[in-house]
């Protein structure tokens, strides 16, 4: 019973992180990725993803931070962000990235501001999400 | 057997591709992780590593270690472009690039650095479990390379050529098979006075930095225009060297050279190329070396080559090429008129030659065909794995089929000028040509061909239109072409017959065929022109494009007897 809860509400869970555009294909990439001689493969890799992108986030808030803004720098760093997110699928950071990486060749520093809030809230709240759903992915797996 | 030596089956497993080793370079760890699952499960030998330059290092360590290498382009202690340059010059292998950003611009940057491959990322399975083909590719190509810097050397070797021709076979026209059995009968030879006989085909010279170095230095010191392996070699003074393995590095080196002058000179080398425009390399070199020149036949412009040379009077035309590495090939082309080093030897008749080359890479089965000059027989070259050419002399015009753009010919008034002006074009579409091609050039009469014009005016009329429509594959997957660096130019001295620049095929990826039925006012010229090379069709193969620069009809244009036919005998298989 309680596994059946458990699976369905992964499968459930796992529904709207696609449907609400959290998560695109890439995603499902690491999934299939994941065999016997991998059985955490996904988790590893998310995780890779969480510290290399806190690294990331805190390049891009000192460079935002300095003065005078080194937009090429800004850049760099956001491009690396972007190729990280991509990476695991991360869909809506990945835009919000490929937006901030516009107001950087303006050289905005508002806009890149801005956006840059943005990119660190959807980054935030997909963690949440995604944290939450390895989980239960989790205890379904041990309660099998 | 040479497959074998490609190394096909060692060291990994049978089932190619599986065991490929692949080594993969990204600063993100993230990414490094997945595609090393990824490759893993496409039965990949991977190795990972983070920086471009611990990359560097590995390649370095383990010579023949890798089979391909996958880079991201941005990286924090090297730029992804650099570091495929460097794996391009030192080892020679297959590099493909992958990036979040897949702008043109960026994406062609890639291409242009020798790139056989962009890959777009987020990548997916299905795009990795390919690359292999890539590797597959390159072995081809070098196999084919080597071959016919095998039979350059051997050619080298027989001074005359005549030799090559005496055998039967060559005159049929072959497929490349009875090319390689000669070769392999020629290896002996060529064993004997290479310097290191177990270097043919099989130890893959690296070409450290420091290896790479003194052959740069060697390259200036001898002067760009004057360079030849051999000299190369001498002056390098590394032992263990041979002069092939600084041939094909040589090939490299120009290709990557023209490589970067065409960065900036991109239009220049569309169209009709004014001497003048491209840089004074004399050798054609950025004839397809494999590695970042694979012509494909693609929509790139045909370059038409015409040139006139005068013959017999010492027919000396000075062919420069260039490779334009956006998809046009520059075929070694005369030099514009008053450049024009048509030495006038006899000064008797001054007969001018025009001969324009189309070379045209297209696709591989456009045929192209000229019209023929008298004999309309079309030439055919077959090349084991070219479609069919045909070439037709042409008295007065040039037909292409399939398209092929039309090169500018000469103005009409050259045409006129002399009834009996020729102008061949030929429109190598590297495909096969035939031997044929001689056999039908014996009825035209040489002055047909050659329209002995008053110097002047052939050397004005002259349109040098090099076009060579060179897809540059330049490692891109579909390379349908394969296009032959041979070239062979079949210099001759004319002594009242006509001029006769002999096909020159471009080994490897580029064929230039340079039509030259005009030379050979009586019989074919065969003889005169040893043009049985055309006969060949592996032998055309087998000369390496660099032989371009060494044809120089030039007279103050040195060309070392030791390495390159006699040109002076006029003739070159």
């Amino acid at each position: 019973m309680d596994r059946n809860r458990l699976h369905n509400q992964v499968a459930s869970m796992r529904r709207s992180l696609f449907d609400q555009g959290y998560l695109d294909d890439q995603f499902i990439q690491l999934e299939e990725l994941q065999d016997d001689t991998n059985p955490n493969f996904v988790q590893e890799v998310v995780t890779l993803f969480y510290n290399d992108s806190a690294r990331l986030i805190q390049n891009i808030e000192q460079a935002l931070n300095s003065s005078p803004i080194d937009f090429c720098k800004l850049d760099d760093y956001m491009h690396q962000f972007k190729g990280s997110s991509s990476s695991i699928g991360a869909k809506k950071v990945t835009n919000e990235c490929t937006a901030f990486r516009e107001y950087c060749n303006a050289e905005n520093a508002e806009g890149c501001i801005r956006s840059f809030q943005q990119v660190k809230q959807e980054y935030a709240i997909l963690k949440r999400k995604l944290e939450v759903y390895l989980q239960t992915v989790r205890q379904a797996s041990q309660t099998a | 057997m040479v497959l074998a030596e490609s190394g096909f089956s060692s060291p990994r497993n049978d089932a190619f591709p599986a065991g490929l080793r692949v080594l993969v370079v990204d600063d993100d760890p993230t990414w490094l992780k997945i595609l090393e699952k990824m490759l893993k499960k496409c039965s990949y030998e991977v190795t990972t590593c983070c920086l471009a330059r611990e990359a560097l290092n590995l390649l370095r360590e383990r010579k023949d270690g890798y089979d391909i290498v996958i880079s991201d382009v941005n990286m924090p202690d090297m730029d992804g472009f650099k570091l495929l340059e460097h794996v391009g010059l030192e080892m020679d292998l297959p590099v493909i690039m992958m990036s979040v950003d897949g702008e043109t611009s960026r994406v062609m940057k890639g291409v242009q650095h020798g790139a056989c491959d962009y890959l777009l990322k987020p990548i997916r399975m299905k795009e990795l479990r390919n690359i292999w083909q890539h590797v597959f590719r390159k072995k081809i190509h070098e196999v084919r390379d080597i071959e016919s810097l095998e039979g350059f050397e051997s050619i080298q070797m027989t001074r005359s050529g005549y030799d090559l021709f005496d055998d039967g076979h060559f005159l049929s026209g072959d497929d490349t098979t009875s090319g390689r059995k000669r070769k392999d009968a020629d290896n002996k030879h060529d064993d004997r006075e290479l310097s290191d006989p177990s270097s043919t085909k099989k130890a893959r010279v690296v070409w450290t930095v420091d290896l790479h170095q003194k052959f740069v230095k060697a390259v200036n010191q001898i002067g760009f225009d004057k360079v030849g392996p051999k000299k190369i070699l001498d002056l390098m003074n590394v032992p263990w060297l041979t002069r092939e393995n600084v041939a094909s590095h040589l090939q490299k080196y120009r290709l990557y050279l023209s490589r970067l002058q065409k960065e900036s000179d991109i239009k220049n080398s569309f169209i009709g190329m004014k001497h003048s425009d491209l840089p004074s390399k004399d050798s054609t070199a950025s004839f397809g070396p494999h590695k970042a020149m694979n012509m494909i036949p693609d929509d790139v412009p045909n370059s038409t080559y015409s040139f006139s040379a005068s013959n017999s009077q010492a027919q000396n035309v000075d062919l420069k090429g260039q490779v334009d590495l956006k998809g046009i090939t520059s075929a070694p082309m005369a030099e514009p008129k008053g450049a024009l080093s048509v030495d006038i030897r006899d000064s008797h008749e001054a007969k001018s030659t025009q001969m324009s080359f189309d070379h045209s890479l297209g696709s591989v089965d456009s045929a192209v065909s000229f019209a023929s000059f008298n004999s309309t027989t079309p030439l055919q070259y077959p090349w084991t794995e070219i479609p069919e050419i045909q070439f037709k002399q042409e008295c007065e015009s040039l037909h292409l089929e399939n398209g092929f753009s039309q090169l500018p010919l000469p103005g009409p008034s050259m045409i006129e000028n002399e009834a009996n002006r020729s102008r061949i074009e030929v429109k190598p579409l590297l495909d096969e040509c035939r031997s044929n091609f001689v056999e039908h050039l014996g009825p035209v009469g040489a002055e047909d061909l050659f329209p002995i014009q008053s110097k002047s005016q052939s050397l004005n009329n002259q349109v040098f239109d090099l076009i060579s429509a060179t897809k540059s594959s330049m490692k891109t997957q579909d390379v349908g072409l394969n296009y032959l660096a041979d070239s062979e130019f079949a210099l001759r001295n004319l002594n009242a017959s006509g001029v006769g620049i002999p096909l020159a095929t471009l080994s490897e990826d580029l064929q230039i065929c340079w039509l030259q039925g005009d030379c050979y006012p009586m019989n074919y010229g065969l003889q005169d022109l040893e043009c049985s090379t055309y006969d060949n069709p592996a032998l055309m193969a087998e000369t390496p494009f660099h032989l371009y620069d060494v044809l120089r009809f030039d007279h103050e244009h040195l060309f070392d007897p030791t390495e390159y036919y006699a040109i002076d005998q006029g003739l070159f298989a």
